[in-house]
């Protein structure tokens, strides 16, 4: 079910949404979020994923997390295995097409221990915009006549799970016609990665925004992860650039690097010999693999920087070298 | 890219007036022979939604030969980019699908084009289709204890759902199937008008593209029915590697072969064969 209306707001008058200054640690940040909270995780695939907030809430030991995005890669590998969470809600979910399917996934699903709680793209994105927009459903013309729908309608079409949201079909009232309902999605706490922001929260984004904007919008928390804080004077003199408000935003965590081994526009593209090292570690045997790169890089180094030196420089200079190589060509 | 010479040369390079012969080793993959089949049904001025692998191999070896102005739609919010040769992304959501685009969008605003109705084709793999064109990538085996789990729909499901398609696979009796273990991206469901009744009256299956032949669907039943079969692909051979009566006409025309010209494209694309291999 959709949030009721009068929590949302309630949920909402709650928080202070003064502008103040809301920097604060990856740690500090992590106490922002309960066991148990539905957490939307901003990017899609392998670019600007919050890695380093994930990883502090892996450190955290945060457990029975729902957790949703647009589209999951290794992150969403990294909930299951990490014991963070065992339902995911999602479009889409492997390491990417190149490395084909997630063996970690497949292990947690196919043996009934995990969740993967399937919605189209647009349905991700219209249940993520229909939180922002404070209206508990929008309507669609996709997933009718899918096994999608069926799945998460309890409709004939496939074996419904009852714990998933339901989707609903309805007759529009002006011109006959079916549309789907899909329900509305406002995270309890939402943790997105983007280029600069000032201490407040006023957040630029380059490139891709995917669903953050509506993501932010609908929560009701936001833990911002930065590669640089700037001054609000920056923001304010290009006020136009703002794509997430102060208003939204509880947390700002500057962390150089916080989407490493993925991508973030401009700066990074994603670590590729990293990212194949993961899927070899995770081939044979997924779940030892996982605890073992779970081990190797989220539990033993002890700040940010230690993960990214196991990471190795040399991986970081190529992944930032392809990565502004952009502003090259 | 546009001034790239290579634009021009189609008309002067001519396909082989001869097969290879049958003992010879092809001189293309079935990847290849995939992108290159699907790459000559895109049309110039079209906006094409596109997925990574052979449907974006296919979709920039059309703009470079005979589409220049075709404008590619990826999902993670991309409007008519000119992907580098060499620096193909690993999905549809990397700053690599941006270079030179027209215009960057949320994921959820390039999608509601698909239902708005500015994109004319979809294009994307799949792993297992049936006699109705309905397309599984999420389950095989039964969904409630699957034998795999696949990734799923991403939007696929919005892109089939709202646009006409055309899907590149691999032509293979497992793929080929009688009935679809789960319908992720919609087809024309179980035939007929079903799909419209289902509320989705616009899109459709347009084409399959095989490495053995291009199939349509019958313009009443939405049965799918072989078009033409690639050189050297018999109609035994095809239906042998269908797990359902798929009716191959006895006039079927044999495609052109990929020539070279389409062939080097596509290796400068993927020097690395990330999709071709």
């Amino acid at each position: 079910m959709p949030l009721a209306y009068s929590e949302l707001r309630q949920r909402t008058k709650a928080r202070d949404r003064s502008l103040r200054d809301k920097v604060m640690s990856l740690e500090e940040a992590a106490k922002l979020v309960q066991d148990g909270d539905h957490l939307a995780v901003g990017g899609c695939t392998a670019s600007r994923t919050p890695f380093a907030m994930i990883w502090a809430l892996v450190r955290a030991q945060k457990r029975g997390l729902t957790v949703s995005r647009s589209i999951m890669s290794t992150e969403g590998d990294i909930f299951y295995a990490s014991g963070l969470s065992q339902h995911l809600i999602t479009s889409w979910f492997s390491q990417g097409i190149v490395w084909g399917v997630s063996k970690v996934m497949r292990a947690y699903t196919e043996s009934g221990r995990a969740r993967f709680e399937e919605w189209s793209h647009m349905a991700m994105g219209l249940r993520y915009r229909a939180g922002a927009m404070g209206v508990p459903f929008l309507p669609m013309r996709s997933m009718l006549g899918s096994d999608v729908l069926g799945r998460v309608s309890g409709g004939s079409a496939g074996p419904a799970d009852p714990a998933f949201a339901a989707a609903k079909t309805m007759e529009c009232p002006f011109t006959g016609e079916t549309l789907l309902l899909v329900p509305a999605l406002n995270p309890d706490v939402a943790i997105i990665h983007v280029q600069r922001c000032d201490p407040y929260g006023n957040a630029q984004l380059d490139g891709l925004t995917f669903m953050d904007i509506d993501i932010a919008m609908a929560a009701n928390k936001v833990i911002l992860t930065t590669e640089r804080v700037v001054s609000n004077e920056q923001i304010r003199r290009q006020p136009d650039q703002t794509k997430i408000g102060f208003f939204t935003v509880d947390a700002v965590v500057e962390v150089p690097f916080g989407c490493a081994p993925h991508e973030c526009y401009g700066l990074y593209e994603p670590f590729y010999s990293h990212m194949d090292m993961y899927a070899q570690m995770t081939a044979r045997d997924p779940e030892a693999g996982a605890r073992d790169y779970l081990e190797r890089f989220y539990h033993e180094p002890k700040t940010w920087a230690d993960y990214l030196s196991r990471i190795g420089m040399a991986e970081l200079i190529d992944a930032q070298r392809r990565g502004s190589a952009i502003h090259d060509d | 890219m546009t001034t790239d010479s290579a634009l021009d040369a189609p008309a002067r390079i001519q396909a082989p007036d001869a097969l290879p012969a049958p003992d010879a080793p092809p001189a293309y993959t079935a990847s290849e022979l995939l992108a290159v089949m699907s790459a000559r049904l895109l049309k110039e001025g079209q906006t094409v939604f596109a997925g990574v692998g052979i449907p974006l191999l296919a979709a920039i070896l059309a703009q470079k030969t005979r589409a220049p102005g075709l404008t590619i739609l990826f999902e993670g919010g991309v409007i008519g980019p000119f992907v580098e040769a060499g620096k193909l992304p690993p999905s549809t959501n990397e700053q690599r699908c941006t270079r030179r685009a027209n215009m960057l969008v949320s994921i959820t605003e390039v999608l509601l084009m698909l239902q708005r109705g500015y994109v004319d084709v979809g294009f994307m793999g799949g792993a297992q289709i049936d006699r109705f064109g309905n397309l599984n990538s999420s389950f095989i085996g039964d969904p409630a204890h699957p034998k795999i789990r696949l990734p799923g729909t991403g939007g696929g499901n919005d892109i089939a759902s709202l646009a006409d398609m055309i899907v590149a696979m691999k032509h293979e009796k497992r793929r080929f199937v009688e009935k679809v273990d789960f319908i992720t991206s919609p087809g024309f469901l179980d035939g007929g008008d079903t799909r419209a009744q289902a509320g989705l009256p616009a899109g459709g299956m347009f084409r399959v593209v095989t490495d053995l032949g291009i199939m349509g669907f019958d313009a009443v039943t939405k049965a799918m029915t072989v078009l033409a079969l690639h050189p050297g692909v018999t109609a035994q051979a095809i239906k042998a590697n269908t797990g359902f009566d798929l009716p191959v006409p006895a006039d079927a025309p044999v495609t052109e072969p990929p020539t070279e010209l389409e062939l080097s494209i596509l290796r400068e694309l993927d020097p690395q064969r990330l999709y071709t291999a």
